[in-house]
This record gives structure tokens, sequence and C-alpha cells, in this order.
């Protein structure tokens, strides 16, 4: 489903090159962990998938279901079905959280080609997803991230995720800022929409996490390559010894 | 001795000093009204419109500004409209003339024209200083208007919309408008424009709002492309009073709304907030001045101003607290999305504070569109335009729907939507 290959990028307006050489493929169906070191280079990856302007690619290219997406914006990297979760999702004054939905969900289906939805069915879906994720009604009535709780903010993100049904999920540091309670859920939010048709990449920095979602494939990120591949055990492995080994193996 | 050289009058002002002519004959009054008349338009006269040599007015210099003005035209055919909020109790001043019908059960609704010809309102017609262009013209010129009393018996389960609808040619009214004691009331006062000749407009209303009465005032302005319009709003908040004022300036070629207001009663509280929507070449000056006069009272200010275009913006705000008013509490703020490089904003707030145990403070900000909400929105799927418009329409809703009444909001909201769909980018 994913193809990264050989990619260089730097921040857009800096030499600062942070990515260097990334090759990474992730195929549908799999849930894929990308751990690193602060640093690393793992924000940036999801920034540049998600088609961030502040970032530019120099080398290389990413496939998504065999199209380079690099000429893309990230509403259409959206629409066909790219989405990423955000490590700090952004408050939007002045837009009620439900607007919001309701403009993305019709925007993507406009884009697709298919019909908006209807009102009763818009909140019937956004209802459903709602529930599971144990959000509360009017929290939707605020404005977007407005005040909202650091679990809030990343069910909140869950919540459009389940709503936008993406193919590929990016989810950067989705378990910063949460306490277990709300880890479990935000993981059983994620594990709901595993399914064979769709890819899931979880970047983040602690093992934590993936026993909640537990990984098919494990990457280790640093200096912008990908240094060490592995299954789930990679992750028990940094996190009993550390990167230190893992890095110095690959010196 | 000091002798003025006379000045050089400008087409517009001559023109004023024409319509004056032509209409002397049909302005009401008595004796005093009439003198007051020519009094102030004799300043006119004299002393021409203000430049930017007159320090209230540096940022809108109407003598180069106001470049014509039109005549009285009998062709002029202004039709009331539909009202904002559905159901709204509509008193109508159509071209000019107003019409006394319409008013709920408990509000009083005079014709100012009247007041006029029998004399009882000529200390109205007194400007509030030299500096005071709209009040002058207003008063040389108001031939009409409407006295409304809002009283302890007032049916107010819905609004009064005071339209002020004007086809072409100028009209000035004035508005003195009380809430008495303890009432909660919601007015609008709205002008439009109902064609597109050009028009000049100048509006005075002089609110009172009574001891432990809660107002919402709101004034939208949608006049056309082509129109000026200088409005002033004066007011005192009496005793445990809240006033609720909501300014949209939503249209025009010219506009200064000029607000001017004091607190005389302990434990008032004003709340002025005011978006400015500006595009093409046009010229939107909002000033505001505050005297704290009276401990413990409050007030916070937010402007919102978006420009496009070649529009030129300004604001004035001023917050007087009084050497006895102790315990104030004012915050200003005037925010601007600036979206392009050829649009202008002037924004000078001030402070004088002569008390000493006071909370003041004001600050101004300049913006684009913030590139990480932008980012945020497009990653969602919202194509860049459609996210755009979104982040402009959030940056002014965001102090509209802090009005707690979901009819009022939606119907601003909706004078804003219709107004960025014309000014999209």
């Amino acid at each position: 489903m994913l193809e990264i290959k050989n990619l260089h990028a730097k921040i857009a307006d800096t030499e600062t090159e942070i990515i260097r050489g990334l090759n990474l493929t992730v195929k549908a169906g799999e849930v894929a962990a990308i751990m690193g070191p602060n640093g690393s280079g793992k924000s940036t990856l999801s920034y540049i998938l998600s088609g961030r302007e502040d970032y530019e690619v120099t080398d290389g290219d990413i496939l998504y279901n065999g199209e380079s997406i690099l000429e893309l914006d990230p509403a259409e990297r959206a629409a066909k079905g790219i989405f990423l979760a955000f490590q700090y999702p952004v408050e939007i004054p002045g837009v009620a959280t439900m607007q919001f939905l309701k403009v993305a969900m019709n925007e993507q289906r406009k884009a697709r080609g298919e019909d908006e939805l209807t009102t009763p069915d818009f909140m019937r879906r956004v209802k459903d997803a709602a529930g599971k994720l144990q959000i509360d009604p009017a929290m939707l009535k605020r404005p977007l991230n407005v005040g909202f709780s650091g679990g809030e903010k990343k069910r909140a993100e869950i919540l459009q995720m389940a709503l936008l049904e993406p193919k590929l999920c990016v989810l950067d540091e989705t378990d910063s800022g949460l306490d277990i309670d709300a880890l479990k859920i935000v993981a059983d939010g994620v594990n709901a929409l595993r399914s064979p048709d769709r890819a899931t990449i979880v970047i983040t920095h602690y093992q934590r996490l993936l026993d909640y979602i537990v990984p098919d494939t494990v990457h280790v990120l640093y200096k912008g390559q990908v240094i060490k591949s592995g299954d789930k055990t990679l992750a028990h492995e940094l996190e009993a010894n550390g990167y230190a080994d893992v890095i110095g193996a690959a010196a | 001795m000091n002798v003025h050289a006379p000045i050089t009058l400008t087409v517009a002002e001559q023109a004023l000093l024409n319509a004056f002519d032509a209409a002397a004959g049909e302005l009401p009054g008595d004796a005093a009204v009439i003198s007051a008349r020519d009094r102030l338009l004799h300043a006119v006269r004299v002393e021409g419109l203000p430049t930017r040599r007159v320090e209230a007015w540096h940022y809108t210099d109407l003598r180069a500004l106001l470049r014509s003005v039109p005549a009285a035209d009998p062709a002029a055919s202004a039709k009331v409209v539909a009202p904002l909020v559905e159901g709204a109790h509509v008193l109508s001043i159509l071209d000019g003339k107003a019409s006394t019908k319409g008013a709920p059960k408990g509000v009083s609704v005079a014709s100012y024209g009247a007041a006029l010809t029998a004399g009882t309102s000529a200390a109205d017609l007194a400007e509030r200083g030299a500096d005071d262009a709209i009040g002058r013209l207003n008063g040389a010129f108001v031939k009409d208007g409407l006295a409304i009393t809002v009283g302890s018996d007032a049916d107010l389960s819905s609004p009064i919309e005071i339209q002020v609808a004007q086809s072409r040619g100028q009209s000035h009214v004035r508005l003195p408008v009380t809430v008495e004691e303890g009432v909660t009331a919601t007015l609008i006062e709205r002008h439009i424009s109902t064609d597109d000749a050009p028009s000049l407009v100048t509006a005075v209303t002089d609110l009172t709002v009574g001891k432990g009465a809660d107002v919402t005032y709101v004034i939208v302005q949608q006049q056309g492309e082509t129109d000026s319009h200088l409005g002033q709003i004066r007011f005192t908040i009496g005793q445990e009073a809240k006033l609720t004022l909501f300014v949209i300036n939503a249209g025009g070629k010219l506009v200064r709304q000029e607000i001017h207001g004091v607190v005389t009663g302990e434990g008032s509280n004003l709340t002025l907030r005011a978006v400015n929507l500006m595009g093409g070449e046009t010229h939107t000056d909002v000033t505001f001045t505050m005297g704290h006069d009276v401990p413990n009272t409050t007030s916070t200010e937010i402007i919102r101003n978006v420009l496009f275009d070649r529009a030129r913006g300004v604001f004035q705000g001023q917050i007087r607290v009084a050497p006895d008013a102790q315990k104030t509490d004012a915050k200003m703020a005037c925010n601007t999305l600036l979206l392009s490089d050829d649009a202008d904003l002037s924004a000078k707030p001030e402070l004088e504070i002569f008390a000493d145990d006071v909370q003041c403070g004001h600050g101004a900000t300049v913006a684009d569109i913030d590139p990480t909400q932008f980012y945020y929105l497009q990653a969602r799927g919202i194509p860049a335009p459609k996210a755009r418009a979104l982040l402009i329409k959030a940056f002014v809703a965001e102090i509209v729907e802090e009005l707690d009444d979901e009819p009022l909001v939606e119907a601003l909201e909706s004078v804003i939507e219709a107004w960025l769909d014309k000014h999209s980018i």
C-alpha cells in the first residue's frame, strides 16, 4: 500500500536535511510501528506523508497504491485515504467540531465523486462513533479542540479517523499525554479500524502503546533512516535495552 | 484678531451647502432648532469637513474621502425588507421618512420629525465638540427619526429591528432610544441599501440604558458599494445595568461608525464587539471613546477586522478612567486578518487613566491566516479555498457566538456569510 523509496527531505526554508534516504514498505492490513529517539525524524515523516508545505522532498519517492503522491496537496491526499492523527491537534476557535466534521466528510466525498451525507445520516454516524470512544456529545458542540483536555484532543483525532474511514492511518505519538484509561479507549478505537484493506503506521517513543495496538512490524528510525526492522519483539528489546545497542550496531 | 481665510469648498462640501439651501424650507423645527441648524452648517461652511489635521479624523480624511454627495432624489423608493431575525418587530425609516407603526406592546415610538417641529429637541442637536463632523452634519440636516422608549411592561420575546433603508440620495436620521429600569431588550439598528445608486446616510443614535437594564444593541451596516455611511451612537449605562453593543460593518464605500459611551452608574458593564468586513476600494472607520466616570464598572471591547483587496480600515479606541473611578476593569483588543498586501489597517488604542486602582489593558494584532490551522483543515480533506473561507469566518464568528441568542447569532452569521461569499479569494 505504501512504499517509501530512498526519501530525502528538508525543512523548506532551510538546508537542514531531516530525512536522509529512508526506505519503508507497509502492506495493506499491516500495522507498522515506527520507533526512535527524539529528533530522529518521526514527526517529520508523518508531516511529509500528509503533504505539509513546510517540508520539501529533495530526492526519492512516496508511492501510495503504486502512485507517487508527492505532487498532491494535503486535501487531495486526505481524499485518497491518507489520515494523520496529530501529535498536537490544532485548536480552531470559531469552528464548531460538528461543523468541521461535516465539512471534512462531505469535502472528501465530493472529491471522490460521492454524494454528500444527509444530515440524519451524518448525525447517526457521529453519534455511533462518538459513543464508542466515550466522547460526550456536548464536546462536539464546542469549537474544534478548543479547551479540550489532552485526552479529549486525542480521542477527537481518533473520532475523525473513524468517521473519515481512511485507508492509510498515521498516528503520530498518539499516546503522549494520555493516562492509562484514555490510552485504552484510544487503542480500542484504533484496533476497531484494523482491517485487511487498511494500513496503520504507529509512531511512538515508548513500547507502552504497542501493548494495546500490537504491531506486525517494528522499524527503528535514526537520523532520518530506518536502521533496523523486525517484528513486535524488537519493541520489547528496545524497551529493555534502549536505543543505544541498535544505533551502535548500525553505525 | 484671528481672521481665517475662507476655504475653497470641495465638490462634496458645496453639494452639502446646496442641499441645505434646497431643503431649508422643509426641514422641520422651531426657531431654536433652526438657529441650531444654521450654526452647525455655518461651521461646515467656514471650516469645511475635517481633514487629517484634525486628530479625531487623522486616519479618515473626510474632506478628501467624501468625493461627492448625492442630492435628495425624488425617485427614492426604498421599501421594507424582511427582518434579520424572523419574527422581529420592524420599525422602518425609508429614505429618511420614519413610520411609527409596528411597535410591540409596551414600546412607545414617536416621530422625531414631530419632536423637531414641536421644538422639544433643539438641545439634542448640539455637537459633541469641534471635531464632531457627524453630529454637525446630522444636526444640520436631520428631518426625521424615531424616538423609542422601551417600558417595563414591554413584550420583547422578539427583538425590535429599526430598519433604515435608503435607495438613493441622502438621509439624516436620529434615534433617541431609552430602555427603562430593569428591562431586558434586544434592538437591531440595520442600515441597508435598496438600489445601486449612490447615497449618503448619517445616523445619530442616543441610547440610554436605565438602571438594572440588560440591553443588546446591534448595529448592522449593509450599505451598497457606492454609499457613504456616517453613523454615531452615544450611550449612557445606568447603575448595575448591562449593555452589549455589537457592530457589524458589511458594506459601504466610505464608512465611519463612531461609538461614544459613558458609564454613569456603579456596577455597570459594557461589552462591545465589532466585526468589520472590508473589501474592494473602501474605507471603514470605527472610532470608539469610553468614559468610566464612576467606580466599579467593567468594559471589554473586541474588534475583529477582515480586509481584502485594497480596503483601508481604521480602529481608534479610547478608554478614559476618571480620577474617582476606582476598580474599573477595562480590556480592549483589536485583531485584524489582513488578506491582501494592498489592504491597510490603522489601529490606535489609547488609555487615559486618572485613577490608581484599576485594571486596564489593550492589545492589537495583525495577521494572515494561521498556517498551522490552514494545514490541519487541509489534512482532513478540506480543499484550500474552502479551508481559508472557514478560517476567515471562524475568526469573526468567534465573537458573534458569544451572543447568547441563537436566532440572533444565526442572523448575524448569515450577514457575514453573504458578505464573504462575494469576497472569496
